[in-house]
């Protein structure tokens, strides 16, 4: 068992002065509580050195456990709530899986379809069903060093589990400052994804409320949630500022500083921002799960600064090799578990397959390597053909795909979610594609302009809080 | 409006967003000639699919090559049957 190279995350929370709040749409709890209590009601012990799976439907009492547990479990691998049950087996087979943590919102789900039943899965020995009552009297364990496992997103088949360790996933954090007691932060994400986490850990660490999101919440519901809880620092991705500026309730809202992470933040998202949010600080960050938090960028433009390539930056290096952004930095994983495929190249730099071009003095993000559309022999990301569509002052958002064709083999085609002020009749949007098929014509070499566009209620965001692409 | 009727606005409408000076565009003409490269003829199957409702030749068991605009249309006529 490792030895300890850094308080726990209960230790962290038990120093703290000013305690926060975490609150979920049907209860709030002061997490600092836990630094002399327990929602594992004696039971903690059980975990002590084993491989945990968490698997709780709310994030309230995921976030709960996770601040028992680290320090306890020799490793804690955090199941996100929208990975498919189907996985989980070969998921708990590859950590080593020995224990579980559940809420009654899974067991009630067992219920009726038994593959989702946990407790019943081979190898564990104990599985615990937990709800967010904190009871005094925590059981007093010897610590340990607890590796935390995450999953990657975006990758079809069985997700990767990354290992991480809490020093690396917290290194992003500043020591807290005196401001952090009166802030509330919030945010889109699930804690149980990276970006989520991030949010978590620094509130957890700063002493800051944290306000949780939940996937069944309509958005106006979530936003009047916000407003109730008057929150000061506000994350998501740019595909959930995007639907959230679709709700008049975005106007209730008065954060002093907006985030945006896990997608490209362009430049009409971020101009948008700034229209809705006059005084506020808003800045995009870099983060991966396998390349942790690499950078942020705070002069509200799209891309980032070129000179932040080539240089040591709070420990982070950046280089750009064969057109991709490479990291290397104390913030990222440790490694992939039950797979040998190295996460970084002998260099020490993990390839994060997302594309890059300089542009004057300033690198800007062009897509994902594997998202590459092949038109006739010429190339198109579809990443860049939506940041020209999401500039025309009628669109909130879009998504570019592919469309197969007998004579180039592919074209793009574009979804296309209009502002609510430019919906209108059957003449109006006929003149409105033209339109946007201009501003494309404009801006973009024509095999990237749309062969053809559609407009379309929503776009299916994923439980990821990205844009979902098939 | 007619199969040929569409199919003969929305060329024109390509023309003009590629910047391309199409002949009269008559039975007769060799697409080869109409003005439209391979993207432009991409672009308008593209836009058939979504205002007619079908694309032929994806469809088609065979490969099928319509030389004139006269045989475009018909492919297109035939496969909405």
């Amino acid at each position: 068992m490792a030895c300890v190279d850094a308080p726990s995350l209960r230790a962290s929370v038990g120093a703290l002065t000013a305690p926060g709040f975490l609150h979920d749409p049907v209860a709030s709890v002061r997490y600092t509580d836990l630094a002399h209590g327990t929602i594992f009601g004696g039971r903690l012990a059980e975990f002590a050195g084993r491989s945990v799976l968490l698997a709780c439907g709310g994030q309230l009492i995921s976030a709960l456990a996770l601040i028992e547990l680290d320090g306890v479990a020799r490793r804690i691998v955090i199941l996100p709530p929208d990975v498919e049950r189907k996985h989980v087996p070969a998921i708990a087979a590859t950590a080593g899986i020995d224990a579980a943590v559940t809420d009654a919102a899974v067991t009630d789900a067992a219920v009726t379809d038994a593959e989702t039943d946990i407790g019943a899965m081979p190898d564990i020995a104990t599985c615990v069903v937990v709800e967010s009552r904190i009871t005094p009297q925590p059981d007093v364990l010897p610590a340990v060093s607890t590796e935390w496992l995450m999953l990657t997103s975006g990758t079809t088949g069985v997700p990767k589990l990354v290992v991480h360790s809490l020093a690396g996933l917290t290194a992003a954090i500043r020591a807290r400052s005196a401001a952090d007691g009166a802030a509330v932060w919030a945010t889109f994400y699930d804690i149980r994804r990276y970006g989520g986490l991030q949010m978590l850990l620094r509130a957890l660490l700063g002493g800051a409320s944290l306000v949780l999101s939940s996937a069944s919440e309509p958005v106006a519901a979530h936003l009047a949630r916000l407003k109730a809880h008057n929150i000061s620092h506000l994350g998501g991705t740019p595909s959930h500022w995007r639907r959230a500026l679709t709700s008049p309730a975005i106007h209730g809202i008065a954060p002093r500083y907006v985030r945006l992470s896990g997608e490209i933040a362009d430049q009409a998202i971020l101009d948008a921002l700034r229209a809705a949010f006059p005084h506020a600080a808003i800045g995009h960050a870099y983060a991966s799960t396998e390349a942790g938090v690499a950078f942020d960028v705070n002069d509200g433009r799209a891309g980032f600064p070129a000179s932040y390539v080539g240089a040591v930056r709070d420990g982070v290096e950046m280089k750009v090799t064969d057109g991709t952004l490479r990291i290397r930095s104390p913030r990222m994983a440790v490694r992939y578990a039950g797979n040998d495929n190295a996460l970084a190249g002998t260099d020490g730099f993990v390839d994060t397959g997302d594309i890059v071009e300089l542009r004057g003095d300033r690198y800007y993000f062009a897509g994902r390597r594997g998202g590459i559309i092949n038109i006739g022999g010429l190339k198109v990301h579809p990443e860049e053909v939506e940041a020209v569509i999401n500039r025309h002052p009628s669109v909130r958002m879009s998504l570019v795909r592919r469309r197969q064709s007998p004579v180039t083999g592919s074209v793009v085609v574009a979804d296309v979610v209009l502002k609510a002020d430019a919906r209108g009749g059957n003449g109006r949007e006929i003149a409105l594609k033209d339109d946007i098929l201009k501003f494309c014509h404009a801006e973009l070499p024509r095999h990237k302009v749309p062969a053809a566009i559609s407009f379309v209620a929503a776009l299916n965001v994923a439980a990821t809080g990205k844009l979902a692409r098939r | 409006m007619s199969v040929k009727l569409t199919i003969i606005e929305q060329m024109e409408r390509i023309g003009r967003e590629h910047g391309k000076i199409l002949p009269p565009l008559r039975d007769d003409l060799v697409l080869a000639d109409c003005g439209l490269d391979s993207l432009g003829f991409a672009v308008l199957v593209a836009r058939l699919e979504d205002t007619l409702g079908v694309d032929p030749f994806t469809a088609a068991e065979d490969a099928v090559f319509p030389v004139t605009l006269g045989d475009f249309v018909k492919v297109y006529e035939h496969g909405m049957r």
